[in-house]
């Protein structure tokens, strides 16, 4: 019992499984399950689903903050990503079973976009580790320019997506399980092995407990710390992708909005440091979904709109009160004192 | 810093020294005024209605002969009062603006009062204590077109398709941006005209912040906690409307037929969603009131009395007119 109380994700687990439980007490059809359409379909297929394009960004987040960085641009790259994939598909509305078209091939305007993305994370990684500017400022200039970016590349509108295969990336099914979850997970997985297998790991955690001591013992940090943002921003894009193919359309102005703090936020739900150093993918993706189960519980208790924000400001409260060990060991002395 | 005061003096007087010679230049050669200066801050580009509000005042500027100095505020008030403030600071003729949440506008109201710069407001209104800080307000009637959509509601099932249908009518709402104009008063015309029949009960209602994505994503949990039992869904725009329907037809139920839909501005994607039969009906909210603003900047300047309330000429567009409408639709 005391080693599962220690073990780094029993944390974000029990909260997870509490906000869970609080909905499936409120409304006992929320745990339901049902096979509709050769796909699984109920309230936690959703959150996966909408818990895809955070874990992602939240993925690449996690990295970056091991290493002692931070990327506060990542919304605005999704923008970017949704908006240049978007305006390279296009496509016009046909009616009927006329065939849809899209302006460049779809393989084309993903890696273009993916493409974009990655220099986006590189920019900052260059104004981090090239110009030796603070990680917050660096990744600053690109939040703000970058949704600029979105929007000359949009021309300002909302682009409508009509052609129907894209739609798959954040709509599609595999194996009855949302594609965006399915992917979300197969980069996570993948990410946590290429770091447990091979030293970059123990690269990342060095760099970001000491830095300077990394490179004395011979880490090539720059280049590694540059990677990571260019991950990031990879990341970054793949979740652009699904935002818009979920919807069937880019808006520049609203695509990401926010993200990189909802991102932060999943990443230390899971038990990373901000100071760098101590990481949990595992965990971010756990985080990632807490946040993604709190915006579900708000729709489905039907709070009144007016107090969305505060509920879920109050319900974030408690749930970091519960991650913080002083908290905690506070509660268990208040208790064990008088009387007992 | 006195370094940068200097070259910022400097840019400064070169910057009026090419204006005022500008206005010299018109002024010699007509003998006319020189022309209208308009500061103009608009809410975003937010959908496609808004651009079309643009692309409409920016045509109108031109055509009147006004200048236009447009600002975009992305969505956020302290963008657009920066806005506000930067217009008075430039001395500019008029003001006009779409504040983007009804409150909050007082003190830079009166910033420009205290500096005689008359203020329009275009498309949403704004709750100020005194009203003459604004001079008129152009745009859309929102409770109106609340209830144009509850009275198009209350005849499909009174005399429409809908009039066999028995039992209680469960309405689920997306809301616009918690605050704004458009959602408080949508909601309010709406709720009088469904008052009056206890048959119909708004059973969910929750912001989708006038996106597609999280008119989909607010969708998508309504039809899990409810199910078959939603009849309606009443959307404050189109967009939300847009997202909702992706998110029924995955829950595997048919927009437009097994639950009806009403929403909001009657823009391009929605005429589609209407001829496609998964939208039955869009009230108007007319972004084209550039031509009725310019007239209105006109008569300011010239002294002109002006009604306080000017309302722009909107209809309804039930699904079976979309075909026939759509070519005509500028936006």
């Amino acid at each position: 019992m005391r080693a599962l109380v220690r073990w780094h994700l029993f944390w974000p687990c029990l909260t997870l499984a509490l906000l869970i439980a609080l909905n499936a007490v409120v409304n006992p059809g929320f745990l339901a399950f049902e096979w509709r359409d050769g796909h699984l379909y109920g309230n936690l297929v959703d959150i996966l689903n909408r818990a895809a394009p955070l874990a992602l960004v939240a993925t690449g987040m996690t990295l970056v903050i091991a290493a002692r960085g931070l990327d506060i641009s990542v919304g605005a790259v999704v923008a970017i990503s949704a908006a240049v994939a978007a305006v390279m598909i296009g496509g016009s509305l046909s009616l009927g079973d006329a065939e849809a078209v899209s302006r460049f091939p779809m393989w084309l305007a993903i890696l273009a976009a993916l493409a974009i993305a990655l220099a986006c994370g590189l920019w900052n990684g260059a104004l981090v580790v090239g110009v030796g500017m603070q990680p917050i400022i660096a990744t600053l200039i690109l939040m703000v320019a970058g949704r600029g970016v979105a929007q000359l590349v949009t021309g300002g509108q909302i682009i409508t997506i009509y052609y129907p295969p894209y739609a798959y990336l954040g709509n599609g099914f595999l194996a009855g399980l949302p594609f965006a979850a399915v992917l979300a997970a197969a980069v996570i997985a993948l990410t946590q092995l290429l770091l447990s297998r091979t030293p970059l790991g123990l690269y990342v955690r060095a760099i970001g407990i000491n830095p300077v001591a990394a490179r004395i013992a011979g880490i090539r940090a720059k280049p590694i710390t540059l990677a990571l943002y260019g991950f990031c921003g990879l990341l970054a894009g793949v979740a652009g992708l699904i935002v818009s193919s979920n919807v069937r359309s880019a808006d520049a102005n609203n695509a990401g909005q926010l993200l990189e703090l909802d991102a932060i936020l999943a990443v230390t739900l899971g038990g990373t440091a901000l100071t760098g150093g101590r990481f949990s993918l595992v965990g971010t993706a756990l985080g990632a979904l807490i946040i993604q189960t709190l915006t579900t519980t708000i729709y489905s208790l039907g709070v009144p709109p007016e107090v969305n924000l505060v509920f879920k400001a109050a319900l974030i409260f408690i749930v970091m009160l519960l991650q913080s060990p002083e908290f905690r060991a506070g509660i268990v002395r208040l208790a064990r004192q008088p009387g007992a | 810093m006195t370094g940068l005061k200097h070259w910022l003096l400097a840019a400064g007087v070169v910057l009026f020294a090419a204006c005022s010679g500008g206005a010299d230049g018109t002024k010699s050669d007509a003998g006319a005024a020189k022309p209208i200066v308009l500061g103009f801050s608009q809410i975003g580009a937010e959908s496609e209605w808004r651009t079309a509000n643009t692309v409409s005042i920016q045509g109108a500027a031109r055509d009147a002969g006004i200048t236009l100095r447009f600002s975009d505020a992305q969505q956020k008030q302290e963008n657009q009062i920066k806005a506000l403030r930067s217009f008075i600071a430039q001395r500019v003729d008029v003001i006009a603006f779409s504040p983007v949440v009804e409150t909050g506008w007082e003190t830079v109201l009166r910033e420009a009062k205290t500096a005689k710069i008359p203020v329009i407001l275009t498309d949403r209104a704004v709750e100020v204590s005194d009203e003459s800080l604004y001079v008129s307000f152009i745009g859309s009637d929102f409770v109106e077109e609340g209830r144009r959509a509850g009275r198009w509601l209350t005849e499909y099932y009174s005399t429409g398709k809908g009039k066999d249908f028995k039992g209680d009518i469960n309405i689920v709402e997306l809301q616009g941006t918690v605050g704004s104009a458009p959602a408080n008063d949508r909601k309010a015309g709406f709720a009088e005209i469904i008052a009056a029949d206890p048959r119909y009960k708004v059973i969910r209602s929750q912001t989708g912040d006038f996106t597609r994505a999280k008119g989909k994503e607010v969708m998508e949990a309504f039809l899990k906690a409810e199910g078959r039992k939603i009849n309606v869904l009443y959307a404050h725009n189109d967009d939300m409307a847009i997202g909702a329907i992706q998110a029924i037809e995955e829950a595997g139920i048919k927009p437009g037929t097994e639950i009806i839909i009403i929403s909001i501005d009657g823009v391009k994607g929605a005429f589609e969603a209407m001829m496609a039969g998964k939208l039955n009906v869009s009230v108007e909210c007319s972004p084209l009131l550039g031509p009725q603003l310019m007239s209105t900047v006109k008569d300011v300047v010239a002294g002109k009395q002006i009604p306080k309330r000017i309302v722009t000429e909107e209809s309804v567009f039930p699904m079976e007119t979309a075909a026939q409408e759509f070519p005509k639709r500028k936006y």
